[in-house]
């Protein structure tokens, strides 16, 4: 840790020190005076953002010097060409913001190499710790405290990270479920606690203490902090409903926090004994301008970029953009009427999340997700670094004990006293009463944090007199509250039996029942006469479907189910957690699918599972050969690709990896993958054939029509018919990844079956961009992560085929069902044939293809990483 | 004014909340009528949804005579658990909906409710209300489904002979099981699950997608591998959810 601060300062200070100084030649001191003053101006700019309190002067001096020292260079050499130039003066502000983002990722990878220190101690605190030790060594580095944490900075950049992640993210349904509850606590709660602990700080007063203003301070130390309460809730994993208590609580109180703390400046200016009675009242108006106003901003926001997005069709590279600007844009203009930005921000996010979430593609879904994710992570951690190095700098704080413990404690009566008595209120009218425990975490998790700090330093110290005993509080408050509460909450959750959250996804049974049961509370508050909640649910969820999400919707889209959506979400949950349990699938015997969480046991030998699992002795033999433990793998690796090469697809006309900026489609080679697949399903067919009367050996590849990504359908409909990247691009992936995993397979092919008849399939465009496919004849033997991944699953599926390719025997072909048209173009005239043969399968049968189909999504991932890594 | 109490030994333990559990003074200015500090005497019944029987009784011998009106309310209540309050507003409501005055429910009644129109499995809710081959509803029946939907109250005393309670996490589900089942054959067959999947999501998706949902969510639910969702399984499937929670409304009072 020690070196790793070492590395900043030498980054940030000393290098600015050390090579501040060489340049530093000629001073011809007159002529060079403005210069100076200019270099110094623009450094002092530079470094105000970089957050320094008061410049380092050796640090400005260098730099000063430095750009001094090139202007002179200039003017001496009449612009002489100097080979290398030292341009610090020039980088600094994004070089040290950028030093100081690495040391904050670097610090977060150290803590979780110790998996025990993290699972006891919240990453919050350790950040604070590593920021306490950093601000020392900066200290003691340069006898000052350079960096603290910038209201300006805070407010504009780190919080709305992460408030917009919270509010994007937010889970709405459960979010309106609890909004009562949750208004409840941010307004009514915060008040009180501002209230309170104000009034009784200035009762301590009375009674000797020193200070003044305690209702400014107890209104910025009553906030709770939804930053401390991210960082420190997200690893407790309390139920979701109190989760959703306590953050929503620490979002919403924003309003009230701005405006006790707007007014209680304004009070401070005028005075206090110039304050008229009107003046209460504009406060209270006050309070529902910025509460109601920051809402309907969001919301105003939330439409408009939900409608923007609708039209991204054609830009589908910049739509992430579009999500991060106008959240962003909403936290802004709140700001900028003074309105409360988080209370915008949030709404913006939680209103526009639906609809932009259908408009976007998938890519630009997990784009958004990852963005935000990374940047609202980061931004916590640097909060909590600047925390802790806000903290060493005595100068600026002056300790009061008597008024520290008083604060900590009034915080915490007032808030369990707050949190009881509102309680009580609201179970009242919850149908679901807060039990006793809840009680008890919602006061414990009652956290203070960088949002009272960085008030608290906004503070004007010629004002507030008290400023500095403020500051030393609020810091010792938010460290207790964070590191404290933070490290004990978690045992005292588990001591209090608090239900914890399952992290569980909902299966498609649950999804569909709960929605029936929506309708059926709805139906059933309508037929008893009751407006209540679920009445009113119903009745928004009418008007969205009839009035907004048409306009904000893509008709392609609007069209679709959401139930469709959670199907296919759900199966690629599934794809995915087959390609985690990677190669144990089987040879461990057990095929666990999250969405068959509640199936324990496969009692049953009708079951298709049960019965690869019984017959899975044979397939294990294949995973053996390409198993590296056998020494044999090299071997069979080569042999493969003498294989692959012999029978790979040779492509008429190969066509070159082109770069586009604004399209990631695969255009071109459309036509091209269209014929590799028509060959791979005629090669498979003839295959089929020559096994079908072998017994058990592998057939075709029944490519459950359910794969086809079915939005293209709706596309087509619109004007004129376009190609929506991503699902081509997933419908490409479904088919090419089949050719692909066989194409691996050969090998355990030619152990287990020893059909000659078996004509391994040709290439795939996977292949083609496989980096050892590149170079024609030599072949490095390599097997990629992704191969040694799938081959279980491409095993499973011989399964399944040989299974389809028995039962196709007994049968008769049945008349095909209707098949998706984009399945239909695609597919050569074998296919059909072989598709026959698979639709007449039984239930069984049927639940093979669906588990085909959810690897059908397994494929799009795998082969995504395949097709796409090269270009990047 | 009146005054009502009612022994400790009275208060039924129903609630999580008991509002000065004791004693009950509600000041009704002289000259108000009868009927009218009915009215208000049934408005402080339903603030306070615990008040005993004996107190109704009270209450109702102010002026208020509905719940005298309805036979056999006491066994009703005891039934249902749902407190006088809740049954005099049900009443209320139950002959709202009662076009013809007769005292039972038709089916029309039922779909003449304007709200209910726009929901997409009404029929058959509404069709939960009829037993087999009945026509009507009395206002018992209507009560004691309406009763499925009172949330658990966790600190009701268990009585040792009691049938399971109307609300209970199994008959909450088995109300939701038989609105699948139509047929009653104790099994949610693939058609069935498709009909309430169409139903509910109206023309938005194609058949084939419809059906593939189906067969996923009995892939799923199917232990027994008969290609339909049995009670047990439908139970099962759905044994992480919070049932209690997500098929309870909060009856006003």
């Amino acid at each position: 840790m020690r070196s790793l601060a070492l590395l900043v300062l030498a980054a940030a200070v000393g290098e600015a020190a050390a090579l501040g100084a060489a340049p530093a030649r000629a001073p011809a001191a007159a002529s060079l005076r403005p210069a100076r003053e200019d270099a110094e101006e623009a450094v002092a700019v530079a470094v105000a953002v970089a957050l320094p309190r008061s410049a380092d002067p050796a640090a400005v001096e260098a730099a000063g010097d430095e750009a001094h020292g090139d202007a002179s260079s200039h003017h001496q050499h009449g612009g002489g060409y100097k080979i290398v130039q030292w341009e610090w003066s020039y980088v600094q502000t994004p070089y040290i913001i950028a030093i100081w983002i690495l040391v904050a990722s670097v610090a977060k990878i150290l803590f979780h190499f110790s998996q025990r220190v993290t699972t006891v101690v919240p990453e919050s605190c350790l950040l604070i710790l590593l920021g306490l030790v950093l601000g020392g060594v900066v200290l003691i580095a340069s006898k000052k405290q350079l960096y603290q944490l910038d209201p300006g900075l805070f407010f504009l950049f780190l919080l709305p990270t992460i408030v917009g992640d919270a509010g994007y993210f937010m889970p709405s349904r459960l979010f309106f479920d609890n909004l009562g509850a949750i208004l409840m606590y941010a307004v009514v709660g915060t008040l009180w606690n501002a209230f309170c602990t104000g009034f009784c700080l200035y009762g301590m007063k009375l009674a000797g203490v020193i200070g003044e203003l305690f209702l400014l301070f107890g209104a910025l130390i009553s906030a709770v902090d939804p930053v401390a309460v991210l960082a420190v809730f997200e690893e407790v994993h309390v139920n979701e409903t109190l989760f959703i208590i306590v953050f929503g609580e620490s979002l919403l109180n924003d309003a009230v926090t701005v405006v006790l703390y707007k007014v209680y400046i304004s009070f401070v200016e005028v005075g206090p004994g110039n304050v008229q009675t009107a003046d209460y009242f504009k406060g209270v108006a006050s309070f529902l301008i910025v509460s109601i106003g920051g809402t309907m901003v969001g919301l105003i926001f939330a439409v408009i970029l939900a409608f923007i997005t609708r039209f991204t069709k054609r830009v589908r590279i910049i739509e992430p953009l579009f999500v991060f600007l106008l959240v962003y844009l909403a936290y802004l203009t709140a700001e900028l009427f003074s309105l409360s930005a988080i209370l915008s921000m949030t709404f913006c996010g939680i209103g526009t999340k639906k609809y932009v979430e259908a408009n976007i593609s998938q890519k630009s879904r997990t784009t958004v997700k990852y963005t935000m994710k990374t940047l609202a992570s980061i931004a916590e951690t640097i909060i909590f670094i600047f925390l802790g190095i806000s903290a060493v700098d005595k100068s600026k704080w002056a300790w009061d004990t008597g008024l520290i413990s008083c604060t900590l404690i009034f915080i915490f009566v007032f808030r369990a006293l707050g949190v009881v008595g509102q309680t009580w209120v609201l179970n009242w009218f919850r149908l679901v009463p807060l039990e006793k425990i809840d009680q008890v975490v919602m006061s414990y998790g009652g956290l203070r944090g960088a949002v009272a700090f960085a008030l608290v330093v906004l503070l004007d110290g010629k004002q507030v007199k008290a400023k500095d005993y403020f500051v030393a509080t609020t810091i010792v408050v938010v460290f207790f509250t964070v590191m404290f509460q933070g490290l004990t909450i978690k045992p005292l959750v588990k001591w209090l039996k608090v239900p914890r959250s399952t992290n569980r996804k909902p299966t498609l049974n649950e999804e569909i029942h709960e929605r029936a049961f929506d309708h059926i509370l709805a139906a059933v508050e309508d037929i008893a006469g009751l407006n209540g909640y679920h009445h009113w649910r119903d009745k928004w969820e009418q008007f969205d479907k009839n009035y907004l999400s048409k306009l904000l919707m893509r008709k392609s889209v609007y069209h679709k189910g959401e139930l469709w959506e959670v199907y296919q979400k759900i199966n690629i949950r599934d794809a995915i957690s087959v390609i985690d349990q990677g190669g144990n699938v089987l040879t461990s015997a057990r095929l666990s699918l999250p969405s068959m969480a509640s199936r324990t046991s496969f009692s049953d030998v009708t079951n298709v599972t049960s019965y690869l699992r019984e017959n899975g002795s044979g397939v294990c033999l294949d995973l053996q050969v390409i198993d590296p433990v056998s020494g044999g793998k090299l071997e069979e690796e080569t042999e493969t690709h003498h294989l692959l090469t012999g029978n790979l697809y040779k492509p008429r006309r190969r066509y070159h990896a082109h770069y586009s900026r604004h399209f990631m489609t695969m255009g071109d080679k459309e036509r091209q993958d269209r014929e590799v697949f028509q060959r791979n399903m005629r090669s498979r067919l003839e295959s089929f054939k020559s096994t079908r009367y072998k017994g058990k050996t592998r057939a075709l590849v029944p490519i459950d029509p359910v794969v086809a990504p079915l939005e293209s359908e709706e596309e087509k409909s619109e004007d004129e018919p376009e190609k929506d990247d991503d699902v081509g691009i997933t419908f490409f992936d479904v088919y090419l990844a089949c050719c692909c995993l066989t194409s691996i397979a050969v090998p355990g092919t030619l152990e287990v079956c020893q059909s000659p008849a078996v004509i391994p399939p040709s290439p795939t465009c996977a292949e083609k961009h496989l980096p050892w496919k590149g170079g024609g004849g030599t072949l490095p033997v390599c097997v990629s992560m992704e191969t040694t991944k799938i081959i279980p699953i491409d095993l499973q599926q011989a399964w399944n085929q040989s299974i389809s390719s028995l039962e196709s025997l007994a049968s008769p072909p049945a008349p095909a069902e209707p098949q998706h048209p984009r399945v239909r173009t695609l597919v050569s005239e074998p296919f059909t044939d072989v598709h026959y043969s698979c639709k007449n399968m039984t239930k069984k049968i049927y639940k093979t293809s669906m588990l085909n189909c959810n690897l059908g999504f397994t494929y799009f991932y795998t082969c995504t990483t395949c097709v796409f890594l090269p270009h990047a | 004014m009146i005054m009502f109490f009612s022994s400790p030994s009275d208060v039924k333990n129903n609630g999580h909340r008991r509002f000065f559990p004791y004693c009950h003074i509600i000041l009704i200015p002289r000259g108000v009528s009868g009927h009218e500090s009915g009215g208000i005497t049934t408005f402080f019944a339903r603030r306070f949804h615990h008040v005993t029987d004996h107190s109704c009784a009270i209450i109702m011998g102010s002026g208020d005579s509905t719940l005298s009106k309805i036979p056999n309310v006491e066994e009703l209540m005891e039934e249902t658990g749902f407190s006088p309050a809740h049954v005099v507003r049900l009443y209320e409501r139950f002959q709202a909906l009662d076009k013809s005055k007769k005292g039972q429910l038709s089916r029309k009644d039922f779909e003449s409710i304007k709200e209910l129109a726009t929901n997409p499995i009404r029929d058959r809710i509404i069709g939960a209300f009829f037993a087999q081959g009945q026509e009507m509803v009395d206002f018992h029946t209507f009560v004691r489904i309406l009763a499925h939907f009172r949330p658990v109250d966790k600190n009701r005393p268990k009585k040792a002979n009691m049938q399971e309670p109307v609300n209970s996490r199994t008959s909450k589900l088995r109300f939701a099981f038989q609105l699948y089942d139509q047929d009653n054959d104790g099994k949610i067959s693939r058609n069935e699950l498709l009909q309430v999947l169409r139903t509910m999501l109206e023309m938005q998706v194609t058949d084939e997608q419809l059906e593939s949902i189906a067969d996923r969510t009995i892939q799923e639910a199917d232990l027994d591998g008969d290609n339909a969702i049995s009670f047990d399984e439908f139970r099962k499937s759905l044994e992480k959810v919070n049932i209690d929670h997500k098929m309870s409304i909060r009856f006003l009072r």
